[in-house]
């Protein structure tokens, strides 16, 4: 056992960020609505429940449907970018990138307020899921462009070189060669971008239309206390998928690592 | 150029043209629903004299801080563990279990973290249980200690990974010279491995720090009237008392202030960032 003192410190650390997400479960199996301790009994109500309230099922969907929209838009700008970034020189190269990547660390609150604005005020048009989408899919990208990046920073420029020569056309290469090398990429920042925009809370908060999203469904419930097991029931589920989700995405980004022969560095964020 | 452009223009045009929209707005003013175009310093001039306005920014720059110092002082040596005392085959496992309570619903988190705070919550049963208090104490929730607990757990793994990548980056030689030329373990570590992780530090420090001046649901949830923030002023303004120019003044002046501060870090940072 090295590092006495810091590895107490870390398991002690790992309690710490576990506390809410051993509770999350703890309270959705709880028989009683009061969140409090000691629990009561073993029930499974809750998640019974949940299969009966039509408008979850409705926020549901209409948050599937932005998360996909969002992923698929985030994944085709980011690649364009990744690729430009990794391969070719430009004029204005990092402060473009840079510009890209803000949307990181700008607080969600200024990118909502700013696109409300607009949308409202200037172009006064109503607001849908799809100014959902266009706020999700601009702090989506940077994140996605973070994963390809790395996906084609690894590949060999020889390769594309070879097929051109070999007679393929740049579209050609582009697509017989560099596509199925970074198509771990792909899929494990489609699925990131996925899980970010179906957990993102403020961005929808502001621009959604008459249909909440599911977090926003989520925020309206949380007023009411004999809401509340449901909820939980419902968080339980939400991360159950995240974690599949996210192994899937570990998955493909390890073998995508593997697929251009680089050395591993332990996961994304 | 041309393959970059399309990302470049959906930046253009969904953030660089909407923050030049609030730009506008708050040197306008709002008249119920019309908007009145003249150019008008008149917000600016409200959000400096308002105590309101005033007391929320400050309370909102102090949380920010202290949240950060917090979140910083903590994570470090977390990253520090993993990098130079787990195995390297078990490195990608600790990073994986810092990240993984991370993608369970934000706004369940906090909730939670009010249930584990609250009155009768887990804290106060478990140390009314163990006879260590005689009544529940209350000065960790509804308040800004109960904002900086929460905010400290959600940026957790922001703080951890940046400081672990520079750490990661460290040529272990230079730690063995520092010893072989007769260093302790103790100034080692101040004068050659801390340094060079600042880098990371640095980062981590802005992930934290520029977020969570907008963070909304945390005050809303947990921080009771004291702990609100200005996030919560701006969604006011602009949701519910139907002010855009003034929640437009309000967002401006809120980022005016973080990137001033996260300028000011870094400049006294930038020895180690070169």
């Amino acid at each position: 056992m090295r590092g006495g003192w810091l590895r107490i410190y870390a398991i002690t650390y790992l309690v710490f960020l576990y506390l809410p997400v051993i509770l999350l479960p703890m309270f959705a199996f709880n028989d009683g609505t009061v969140m409090a301790f000691p629990l009561k009994g073993f029930t499974t109500q809750w998640f019974v429940q949940l299969a009966g309230i039509e408008a979850l099922h409705g926020a549901l969907l209409n948050s599937v449907f932005i998360a996909t929209i969002t992923a698929t838009l985030s994944v085709l700008l980011g690649i364009c970018a990744a690729r430009a970034s990794t391969r070719f020189r430009f004029p204005f190269k990092a402060p473009i990138m840079g510009a890209i990547m803000v949307p990181l660390v700008l607080p969600e609150i200024i990118v909502a307020v700013s696109l409300l604005v607009v949308v409202v005020q200037v172009l006064d048009l109503p607001l849908s899921a799809w100014t959902v989408i266009a706020g999700h899919t601009l702090i989506c990208t940077p994140f996605a462009i973070a994963i390809l990046s790395s996906a084609f920073q690894g590949l060999d420029q020889s390769f594309e070189e070879a097929a051109i020569d070999l007679g393929e056309t740049r579209w050609g290469a582009f697509r017989n060669i560099i596509l199925p090398l970074v198509a771990p990429g792909i899929i494990a920042s489609f699925l990131i971008c996925f899980t970010i925009s179906l957990d993102e809370f403020i961005i929808a908060f502001f621009l959604t239309g008459a249909e909440p999203t599911l977090p926003v469904y989520i925020w309206g419930q949380l007023r009411f206390p004999t809401k509340i097991p449901a909820v939980m029931a419902l968080g339980t589920l939400m991360l159950l998928a995240s974690l599949i989700i996210l192994s899937v995405a570990e998955f493909y980004r390890r073998r995508g690592v593997a697929r251009v022969g680089g050395n591993d560095s332990g996961g994304f964020l | 150029m041309l393959l970059v452009s399309p990302t470049a223009v959906y930046v253009l045009l969904l953030l660089a043209a909407p923050l030049a929209a609030v730009f506008a707005f708050s040197f306008w003013t709002q008249d119920f629903l019309t908007i009145d175009r003249t150019l008008t310093l008149n917000n600016y001039r409200e959000a400096f004299s308002d105590p309101i306005y005033r007391t929320l920014m400050g309370r909102s720059l102090l949380i920010s801080g202290v949240v950060t110092l917090v979140t910083v002082v903590l994570a470090f040596p977390i990253a520090y563990f993993v990098s130079f005392y787990v195995e390297p085959s078990r490195k990608a496992l600790w990073i994986f279990l810092i990240t993984i309570p991370f993608w369970t619903s934000y706004l369940l988190r906090v909730f939670l973290w009010k249930v584990i705070l609250g009155f009768n919550g887990v804290i106060n049963s478990g140390l009314l249980s163990l006879g260590l208090i005689d009544e529940p104490i209350t000065f960790i929730l509804y308040n800004a200690n109960a904002v900086v607990i929460t905010l400290a757990h959600a940026f957790a793994p922001f703080t951890i990974l940046p400081i672990y990548v520079a750490l990661e980056k460290i040529d272990r030689s230079l730690l063995e010279a520092s010893r072989d030329l007769g260093e302790s373990r103790m100034t080692t570590f101040f004068r050659v491995t801390l340094p060079l992780a600042m880098p990371g530090v640095v980062a981590a420090t802005l992930i934290v720090f520029i977020p969570t001046i907008g963070d909304y649901v945390t005050p809303r949830l947990v921080g009771g009237p004291n702990g609100l923030m200005i996030a919560n002023m701006i969604q006011t303004q602009f949701l519910k008392l139907n002010n855009a120019p003034m929640g437009a003044t309000l967002a401006v002046l809120a980022m005016c202030a973080v990137t001033a501060i996260s300028l000011i870090f870094v400049f006294f940072n930038r020895r180690y960032l070169r």
